[in-house]
């Protein structure tokens, strides 16, 4: 993991193994409608970016950085999963209500199944987001000493991960799926990317020094 | 390409004609041997199931009397039986045995049984004896071509009635109907026969609940089900996954609102309202919440219909794979034909070479060997330049549906007996040739 690019392919990688995983168990290749473009724009950035960014920040060469990458990745992949998966949930309920037998509806799988999918990826997911939050706040303490909690990264990162709690509590709860989950999940996820996206303001979570 | 059948079927003959003709199981063997002993027949085989009783024949020469067989093996009156009867001979009787075994020709098309029903008449008649290798090759032919038709097309991926879509769609929602409970509101047989359905896919527990309590308990009782009292409908129903109403309510039983209730307190778990009753027993504004599918009668049979249309498209697209397949196999068939002639054709004119060298041989006085060589070489040669033709001519036939007439005209021509009576004939060929 020397540059950013490194670490999108590994993103990519991991959305992929997650992929696999679901197909390994439910048999049905439907979420890739929606994984397969996220990791092409992955992969293609990685392959084709023009400088890589080398991370040149003294923080890198603690494996810590290396555990919160890959924790927070595989959170991030488990998200994109489930965001697909409950995108296809929508197109699936909404082709049984019309009843109108078309031909996506005979390819995706089962309702349930697909639910199942979304659900699980979000379960597994969690444990990993915190581990790598938590894992992010060693490195940040060791680098820097202490936290800085108004430094946009961590604030926007501790939202998204409560973001998910609550998303994660709602199904739990009272079995939110369909357009509520979809909404959750979509809301999570861009959550998700505004807390990627705050690399670019936050003074501490960078990759140039 | 002397195949032959003759047959019966749901299409050209009520059941007390087919009744009359089918034959069980056991006796099969002993009627393949009495087939195959009937003149001009050299293969045998005999389908016999519930909608069909077929006699598929290699014979001698393209034509034996398979009427008269039927006629004296089921001893019945051929007045009475002649119209229900059709026949194929060669390429079409290849193309309805294809048929068959795709299930293309049942009654229900696409439908799985059929093909273990060939599989096993063409067991039985090969194990007396009655199917060899011509017979062989065809059906051996046909399972793949069933096979194709199975993988290439949906024929075969689903059947057709209201209660079967209804099992389909629940499928499409629950994935496995394992553990997924039915409740039954009104105990009418079409309800029933969906319940039967469902739990044929492997759904759990059948819930009865009807007006009339005995005939709740009566229904339940055939399903091993549990009773529930027709007023404590709305506090059991989200017990249930799946809900086949079918009562003769004048208005709906299930309304938005309960359908609400129900999804609450499953915790928004899915459910799926079969309606089939008329008028409905649920109001439109329940396919609104969310999680809540409701399919009325119409909307079924819509389906059904849409699954007909479906299966027309794909039965067009089966049917095309068996035009290609059957052109595949008189091809192969054909080049099988090819071959003892072309090889025969060779021997018959070497023959001719060789008597003609020995015949000048003494006239030549001694030769050297060089001379010999020559003489070889160039005799060889005059019957090559000869041959040439006939023999692309034979083997582009092989391609053709005139392939047989192409072969008998070289065969004649030549004086060509089947391979054993060859080397009396070369006397007469001897002098066409000459001349």
């Amino acid at each position: 993991l020397a540059s950013v690019h490194n670490s999108i392919s590994l993103l990519a990688f991991i959305i992929m193994a997650f992929f696999m995983l679901a197909y390994a168990i439910y048999k049905t290749t439907s979420p890739g409608i929606i994984v397969f473009p996220v990791v092409f724009l992955l992969t293609f950035v990685a392959a084709t970016g023009q400088q890589p960014i080398l991370f040149t920040s003294p923080g890198v060469r603690t494996s810590w950085l290396f555990v919160h990458i890959a924790l927070i990745f595989t959170g991030y992949a488990a998200l994109i999963l489930s965001f697909g998966a409950s995108l296809l949930y929508l197109v699936q309920e909404r082709s049984l209500k019309a009843k109108k037998a078309s031909e996506i509806f005979l390819r995706l799988p089962a309702l349930e199944t697909i639910d199942e999918i979304g659900y699980r990826s979000l379960l597994i997911g969690f444990p990993f987001m915190t581990l790598g939050l938590i894992a992010g706040i060693v490195v940040a303490e060791t680098t820097y000493g202490r936290v800085n909690f108004l430094d946009p990264k961590v604030t926007l990162s501790i939202l998204m991960w409560t973001v998910y709690l609550i998303m994660l509590y709602t199904r739990w709860s009272s079995g939110w799926r369909g357009r509520r989950a979809a909404y959750l999940a979509a809301g999570t996820f861009a959550a998700a990317i505004i807390a990627w996206a705050a690399n670019y303001f936050s003074s501490i979570h960078r990759f140039v020094s | 390409m002397n195949f032959q059948l003759i047959g019966v079927n749901h299409k050209t003959a009520p059941v007390e004609v087919r009744e009359r003709l089918a034959l069980p199981e056991s006796r099969l063997p002993e009627a393949c041997k009495k087939l195959i002993e009937h003149p001009g027949i050299e293969e045998g085989m005999i389908l016999s199931t519930c909608n069909r009783v077929e006699l598929l024949a290699k014979t001698k020469n393209g034509s034996a009397d398979l009427r008269g067989f039927i006629r004296n093996y089921f001893q019945v009156d051929p007045a009475d039986f002649d119209q229900h009867f059709y026949e194929y001979r060669s390429n079409d009787a290849v193309r309805h045995v294809f048929r068959v075994t795709s299930s293309l020709d049942s009654m229900v098309v696409g439908e799985p049984q059929i093909l273990g029903q060939v599989k096993e008449a063409y067991a039985l008649a090969r194990a007396v004896g009655a199917v060899q290798s011509q017979l062989d090759s065809l059906l051996t032919r046909a399972f793949a071509v069933a096979k194709r038709v199975r993988t290439e097309t949906a024929v075969g991926s689903s059947s057709v009635s209201i209660a079967s879509v209804a099992v389909e769609l629940a499928k499409k929602i629950f994935g496995s109907l394992q553990g997924k409970h039915v409740l039954l509101v009104g105990a009418g047989k079409m309800s029933e026969l969906a319940a039967r359905h469902l739990l044929a896919h492997g759904a759990g527990t059948i819930f009865v609940s009807n007006r009339t309590y005995d005939r709740a308990v009566t229904l339940a009782e055939k399903f091993n089900g549990e009773v529930v009292p027709f007023d404590k409908l709305y506090d059991t129903c989200d017990r249930a996954d799946i809900v086949i109403t079918s009562t003769g309510a004048p208005h709906a039983i299930f309304r938005r609102e309960h359908a609400e209730r129900f999804l609450a307190r499953r915790r928004n778990r899915p459910m799926f309202f079969i309606d089939i009753a008329v008028p409905r027993d649920v109001d439109a504004g329940v396919n609104k919440v969310d999680g809540v599918f409701v399919y009325d009668i119409d909307d079924l049979q819509q389906a059904v219909a849409a699954h007909v249309a479906d299966r027309k498209k794909e039965a067009e697209r089966a049917e095309a794979i068996i035009t290609i397949e059957v052109e595949r196999f008189q091809t192969r068939l054909q080049s099988l034909d090819v071959v003892p002639t072309i090889v025969s054709l060779q021997d018959h004119l070497e023959t001719i070479r060789q008597a003609e060298i020995d015949r000048v041989r003494g006239r030549l006085g001694k030769l050297d060997p060089d001379q010999e060589l020559a003489i070889d070489a160039l005799t060889k040669g005059i019957v090559n330049k000869i041959m040439h033709t006939p023999i692309t001519t034979l083997k582009t036939a092989a391609r053709d549906p005139e392939a047989t007439t192409v072969i008998d005209l070289v065969r004649r021509l030549f004086n060509l007996q089947d391979r054993k009576g060859q080397a009396k004939s070369t006397a007469a060929g001897d002098q066409e040739v000459k001349n």
